[in-house]
């Protein structure tokens, strides 16, 4: 088992250890910042797979700002403990526990068995994930999809304000 | 490096995590948060397949995603806080009338 192995399973842990955690508890800040850690684990995944400017981006813009954001709402709403009775169908959540568990078998046999795997990682250079690199396709290759995203953005500050306004 | 199938089967497991979460709760913002963690793996396996491939334009895809996630939290949350203040609630299973 090499090294690098053994540093990926303890990050897949983490991760799934507090998206797990997230899922199960009954108070809305501890969910937020379990989903914090989730982030920020899956920014080192991303720093590993040879993503460096990706992984600054998922801590500004996830963590940083996205996070903070919702932290923002629940304080807003009241950190209240939301009571989860049950719902209106009572049967819906073992339900929905017991497909989930069998969609998670099915995906995990449908990779595992796959012939001919796309192999391993090509092993991360430098300059592959740099900000320079990226910027180069982003704005030629990708330059229509990236002013769109601009007017996008300045909708959604719009749509915002609008709909928060007294 | 690990294989990419490890990569692929932590992106599969976090985002059926996230299927769970909006499935099962109640409470609309850890909902959003369910949904956030399901774009979370996507942009895992989209990094583990440029990373493959050798290829810049999952990582392209991953700056696109978090952009629309970001807009899309913006007005999401603008909506819940509406919601908030006309009905004192945020239990989906109180949201069942289109009327406000």
């Amino acid at each position: 088992m090499s090294i690098d192995l053994l540093i990926f399973l303890g990050l897949a842990l983490v991760a799934v250890g507090a998206a797990l955690g997230m899922l199960f508890s009954r108070n809305t800040v501890y969910a937020v910042l379990f989903l914090v850690l989730v982030m920020l684990v899956l920014a080192v995944l991303y720093l590993i797979l040879g993503a460096p400017f990706l992984a600054l981006a998922q801590v500004t813009v996830y963590t940083g700002a996205i996070m903070v954001l919702f932290l923002f709402a629940v304080m807003v709403l009241g950190p209240q403990k939301l009571a989860e009775g049950e719902g209106p169908i009572s049967w819906q959540r073992p339900w929905a526990f017991g497909l989930t568990a069998l969609f998670l078998v099915e995906v995990v046999y449908a990779f595992a068995a796959r012939v001919g795997g796309l192999g391993k990682l090509t092993c991360a250079t430098a300059a592959a994930g740099s900000p320079a690199a990226i910027g180069k396709v982003l704005f030629n290759q990708y330059l229509l999809p990236f002013e769109v995203t601009s007017v996008l953005l300045l909708v959604a500050a719009v749509g915002a304000v609008v709909l928060t306004r007294e | 490096m690990v294989s990419t199938n490890y990569v692929l089967i932590l992106s599969a497991t976090l985002f059926i995590i996230g299927v769970a979460g909006v499935l099962t709760r109640r409470n609309a913002l850890v909902i959003y948060m369910a949904v956030e963690l399901m774009l979370n793996a996507a942009n895992l396996a989209f990094v583990a397949f440029a990373s493959a491939f050798g290829a810049l334009d999952g990582q392209i895809a991953v700056f696109f995603v978090m952009t629309v996630a970001a807009a899309e939290v913006a007005v999401g949350l603008a909506i819940l806080v509406t919601i908030f203040h006309t009905r004192q609630s945020v239990d989906i299973d109180s949201l069942h009338q289109l009327k406000g």
